[in-house]
């Protein structure tokens, strides 16, 4: 009786499983289809919002899945993920390099008496961003797959809706909206530091909520303001006034809290040390992949075209402030005894990079600048899941109790290697032709800042390979070998987490221009633009 | 057809990649077949390239664009001239010796695979320094042969000295690269373009201007070259960023022959000569490159005298030898310090492979005082290192002597007037070095035997996997000489300045031969004659000994001057200060603020009917006086 209840179980378990398998074939093929068909411009759909309503739609299908049912969650989430990334794929295909133009325009009137739109849109800038969220969001279901053991419907219901927002971000074209997104993104990304984080998680999420949400409060008024001056919300139309100089001021500094805030520039980074080292995996790669790019983006979006005149004028405060992060960022890691918060304060630094080369406002430093964030996300998120694999085994960050990894796990140490490289800007990897490119057009416009900024170089290496001696060199510990021997080296899934990671280190390390070409024509009419408005000041 | 010699550094890549993903779980011939003919087939191709070069043709081709960035363009291209022609051939060959020599010298090893996979990645690497049209592809070799260079150092990782030395290489290389990138960048800013054959045309305009910094008004392209040249003292190991060198030798041997004697390490000296014409337009930088060369030279070779650690020797002896590579370069005369590269290459690899030859024999022992009378044991490792110490000594008939003598001759006859400060020391320089070479020979094969009985049952020669390179390097090392590398270059590096007629040589001839005939003497009847002098020198110099037994603090020095103070104020200055106490506590400090500030205000609420009233009262009051009194 007993045996055949169980043989029962198992054969309902197998046909749930093979018909979710149909399921999925059938999905993947309908969505390979769909962007073939995209792609010769056969059909047409809202692109955009299907982008950022689908995870949306997708989480209200695993609310109705059982809750004890993990593994069917787990699959689910999978397979929105998979999709979703498929749906983005459109972006990058039947992207028109040549334009400058807002791509893929979506405008509804909203709220009619006030004016305001659901507008979205993306250029060279904006379109990756949303491709590397798509990827990133799939290694995260699958990098939580263990990790993550309660709450677990809820958690991936945070997840998908993350992704939502965060694109949203990246696509919308009017202020207000920008904003709603701005603001949803941080509720589930609250809940996966303060729910599914570390020991200290509630702290750091109160502190990583406080720190954004007031930078976001002067955000909102600098919005109200230009609203009220201008009658739009319009974030294209916005950029084409000419404010006075006073007010150009005010507002730069307005929206510089909420982005600083994000980026984070020093002095205000440190909620991030934090909520990386509390958040969980999945939560730390969402952070340092996509997260905080959103504040570097804010600023070209809205602090350069739209106050062009005070930009100049706070250039060498931007400036100095961001050579600050890069030497300060480096220093400090190289003091850190915590692995996830060492990868934190490096993000420091090389945030610092990037306002470094778009405070520059010249063509390399500003496309470094961009290219860096991408680098920034794969390598950093992908140095994130590097520690969250390994501490699945040990169940410890601290440096001290690691040594001789590599004899143990020596795929994972070859893996690890490549992302210290990219991280320490080797040719031949992403790393540096972001750094390179930031460097150059930097040293165009201020050669001491590039000169200060370059020492990062040296101090960089040095905080990399130390960690990386204390960690995979020298002899085994019996701690080490101890845990590891119950896991051994990576398994498939991680793999394939890893995989598609260090092909993007490698890709773009040897023809960057797949990514330059992108954001050439965006990054030239920004400066354009921008050039022709300080050329009739002057 | 010039799209063929992309295959060149293609091919060990292609090794690289095929012993690192499958080389772990396949035998180790297979391993060999991949890695050699790897090597083997680039070798040939290079030949084909070199015979091209020497009917007189300059291949260019252009791969691919690699970086488009508005007006900034790079290109993944190659030019294959008289200078890297020359490269390719010591390269080739002398990877290809080493590689057959690994064979022997690695059987066994654990990492077997991973250390052939790390070796073709080198040669990789330095082929697509040398064989690169232009600066920022340079750059690409340039770090790739480090990253290497650092991979083979600590390839022994679980020993901590090994994976100290190679972080120690690679973070002070980073520090001669940070010059090198700004130098690159000051280039693009001022020419706009980083392609060598672009550049060297615009450079006359730049003469004359300069470029303000704090005050100072500092030529430009002396600062260009300047900086560039920070990145040649860092891979070349010069003076004062020379200290990676002689602890990379913690790795195998053979990776100490190839990278850190043959080719990666004369990177710097093949930079300054592929940038000579930026170099000759500045004396002030031929100048430093000079000193620096022959000072570097001058200290090494006295480090080197002192020392037990047979491969430390060599390696402060490579230090030396690069010296007089750069002291030719300072002197505008290329060609020699390229030809000296050429020879050192086949005699220094060389030396490096018997010391490792003696180490397979002696169970990786490395203090020659423990060695001695080796020569009957090991016939043919004797041979050959005899045959290089003479011609690193510069004895007339072997290599050294024909492109040690040239670099004399153009210091000698230097029309600039510390010429002959640059020949006196790089004579001293000579004799220093058959000193400490003949030292190894004489302490290491003659006399008895100092180690224990048990190890001395143990010594044998090598596998003639090991001996044939061994003796394929030795007759380089004689022949090599006699291909005259300089005329060769002469149309691309021209032929040097000299403001003597050529009778004047003779001069410098017996100089030198002088200088290396008594360094040999001198260590033969310290060492061989009379042993109880040395013990004499040692307790009679001895602040002079333990300086250079401690080869002039510079370690301690740096680790006082640099290492300390960074660590210490990033942890007290940067994190506890003002992370922690500063930033931290105003972020902390503002919620506290608040909570206090909520908590003291909520007392006044006390609950009392009469409190109320009272301050209801006290407040109408002050409306009323405010109201009344305006």
């Amino acid at each position: 009786m007993q045996t055949e209840l169980e043989n029962l179980q198992a054969s309902t378990e197998l046909l749930k499983r093979r018909l979710l398998l149909t399921l999925l074939i059938f999905l993947l093929s309908g969505v390979v289809i769909v962007s073939l068909g995209v792609f010769f411009d056969k059909i047409s759909y809202p692109v955009l919002s299907t982008l950022i309503f689908f995870p949306v739609v997708g989480s209200g299908i695993i609310l109705l899945i059982k809750r004890e049912q993990e593994e069917l969650i787990k699959i689910a989430s999978l397979i929105i993920a998979v999709i979703e990334f498929m749906l983005s794929l459109p972006l990058y295909l039947s992207f028109d390099r040549n334009s400058t133009a807002m791509q893929f325009r979506e405008e509804y009137m909203w709220i009619p008496q006030w004016g305001i739109k659901y507008s979205l849109g993306i250029d060279g800038i904006s379109v990756l961003f949303v491709l590397l969220s798509s990827l990133l969001t799939i290694l995260c279901v699958l990098v939580s797959w263990n990790e993550i053991n309660k709450k677990v419907k809820e958690f991936y219901i945070s997840l998908l809706i993350t992704h939502s927002a965060m694109i949203g971000v990246f696509m919308s074209l009017d202020a207000f909206l920008f904003y709603i997104f701005w603001e949803a993104m941080l509720i589930p990304m609250y809940l996966i530091v303060g729910v599914w984080g570390g020991p200290n998680r509630l702290y750091a999420a109160i502190k990583f909520f406080l720190y954004t949400f007031i930078g976001s409060l002067f955000m909102l008024i600098g919005i109200i303001v230009l609203y009220i001056y201008t009658g739009t919300s319009d974030i294209l139309k916005l950029s084409q006034f000419a404010y006075p100089y006073k007010m150009q001021l005010w507002l730069f500094w307005a929206f510089l809290a909420a982005f600083a805030v994000k980026v984070p520039m020093w002095p205000v980074h440190t909620w991030l040390p934090d909520a990386h080292t509390e958040a969980p995996t999945a939560g730390s790669v969402i952070l340092a992949g996509i997260l905080i790019k959103m504040g570097a983006y804010g600023i070209l979006r809205f602090n350069i075209p739209m106050f062009p005149e005070a930009t100049v004028a706070m250039t060498p405060v931007m400036l100095i402030l961001s050579v600050i992060a890069i030497v300060y960022g480096a220093l400090i890691c190289l003091v850190q005894k915590d692995l996830k918060r060492l990868i934190a304060y490096s993000s420091v630094s090389h945030m610092g990079f990037v306002t470094l080369g778009i405070f520059a406002l010249n063509h390399q430093g500003v496309q470094g600048g961009i290219l860096q964030m991408i680098n920034h996300g794969i390598v950093t998120g992908a140095l994130f899941l590097c520690v969250g694999i390994v501490y699945q085994r040990t169940h410890t960050r601290e440096i001290a109790k690691y040594g001789g990894l590599a004899t143990v796990m020596p795929l994972y140490s070859a893996f690890f290697m490549i992302f210290t490289l990219a991280s320490i800007g080797l040719p031949g990897t992403n790393g540096f032709i972001g750094e390179f490119l930031i460097l150059l057009g930097a040293f165009k416009s201020w050669k001491i800042m590039s000169v200060l900024a370059a020492t990062a170089l040296i101090t960089g290496a040095a905080y990399m390979l130390w960690l990386f001696q204390r960690v995979f060199f020298e002899k085994t510990n019996r701690y080490i070998s101890e845990h590891i021997n119950e896991d051994g080296d990576l398994n498939t899934r991680e793999i394939i987490i890893l995989l598609p990671l260090i092909l993007a280190v490698f890709w773009i390390g040897f023809f960057p221009n797949a990514l330059l070409g992108f954001m050439d024509l965006s990054v030239k009419e920004l400066l354009n633009q921008f050039n022709s408005v300080i050329g009739v000041m002057k | 057809m010039e799209s063929l010699y992309v295959l060149i550094p293609l091919f060990p890549l292609l090794g690289f990649f095929v012993n690192i993903i499958f080389g772990r779980l396949s035998s180790t011939k297979f391993v060999n077949i991949v890695a050699i003919s790897s090597i083997v087939a680039s070798f040939i191709i290079s030949l084909v390239a070199v015979s091209e070069v020497l009917s007189g043709k300059t291949i260019q081709y252009n791969l691919y664009t690699w970086i488009f960035s508005a007006d900034f363009t790079v290109t993944f291209g190659y030019l294959i001239d008289q200078l890297t022609a020359v490269m390719l051939v010591v390269v080739t060959t002398v990877s290809l010796l080493v590689h057959i020599y690994s064979i022997g010298y690695m059987h066994g090893d654990d990492g077997y695979a991973r250390y052939f996979a790390y070796l073709n990645l080198f040669v990789f690497s330095m082929l697509m320094l040398v064989m690169g049209n232009n600066l920022l592809q340079l750059y690409f070799g340039w770090e790739a042969v480090g990253l290497c260079s650092y991979f083979l150092i600590g390839f022994w990782y679980k020993k901590k000295s090994a994976s100290d030395a190679g972080k120690k290489a690679f973070i002070v290389n980073r520090i001669g690269d940070f010059g090198f990138a700004i130098g690159i960048f000051l280039l693009f800013v001022s020419v706009h373009t980083i392609n060598y054959i672009d550049i060297f045309p615009k450079l006359p305009e730049l003469q004359g201007q300069t470029l303000n910094i704090l005050g100072m008004n500092i030529d430009l392209i002396t600062l260009i070259a300047l900086l560039l040249f920070c990145g040649a003292i860092g891979k070349s190991a010069q003076l004062p960023l020379h200290v990676w060198l002689p602890d990379a030798m913690e790795g195998p041997t053979p990776v100490s022959a190839l990278i850190h004697a043959a080719t990666m390490v004369t990177a710097g000296v093949f930079m300054v000569a592929r940038l000579n014409p930026l170099f000759g337009l500045s004396e002030t930088a031929l100048a430093v490159v000079a000193f620096t060369g022959a000072i570097t030279s001058f200290m090494a070779a006295t480090i080197g005298i002192v020392q037990r650690d047979i491969k430390r020797i060599i390696a402060y002896s490579t230090i030396s030898q690069l010296g007089y590579m750069f002291l030719a370069c300072g002197l505008a005369a290329y060609g020699a310090g390229i030809f000296h590269l050429y020879t050192h290459a086949f005699f220094k690899a060389l030396l490096f492979l018997c010391a490792g030859s003696v180490m397979h024999a002696m169970a990786g022992e490395l203090d020659i005082f423990k060695m001695g009378g080796l020569r009957k044991k090991m016939p043919i490792t004797y041979l050959t290192f005899l045959i290089a110490a003479l011609a690193i000594s510069g004895i007339p008939g072997l290599s050294g002597f024909f492109s040690k003598d040239e670099i004399l001759w153009f210091a000698y006859s230097s029309p600039k007037g510390y010429g002959k400060i640059l020949w006196i020391l790089a004579t001293i320089t000579a004799a220093l070095t058959a000193f400490y070479t003949f030292r190894i020979l004489f302490v290491a094969f003659h006399g008895k035997f100092r180690g224990d009985e048990e190890t001395l049952k143990h010594v044998h020669e090598s596998p003639r996997v090991m001996t044939y390179p061994l003796i394929i390097l030795a007759i380089c090392s004689v022949l090599a000489g006699y291909l005259s590398i300089s005329s060769f270059l002469e149309p691309l590096l021209g032929e040097g300045i000299s403001a003597m007629p050529k009778e004047n040589q003779k001069v410098v001839v017996y100089g030198s031969v002088l200088a290396g005939v008594s360094g040999i003497f001198f260590a033969w009847y310290i060492y061989v004659i009379k042993p109880k002098i040395a013990d004499v020198f040692y307790t009679k110099f001895q602040a002079a000994y333990r300086l250079l037994w401690n080869k002039y603090y510079f370690d301690e020095i740096y680790n006082f001057l640099f290492v300390k103070p960074t660590l210490w104020i990033s942890s007290n200055v940067v994190e506890k200060l003002t992370d922690k106490k500063l930033i931290e506590g105003i972020v902390n400090g503002i919620p506290a603020l608040c909570n206090k500030a909520g908590k003291e205000l909520s007392k006044l609420q006390t609950g009392y009917l009469q409190h109320y009233a009272i301050l209801m009262v006290i407040g109408i009051c002050i409306i009323l006086f405010i109201i009344f009194s305006v």
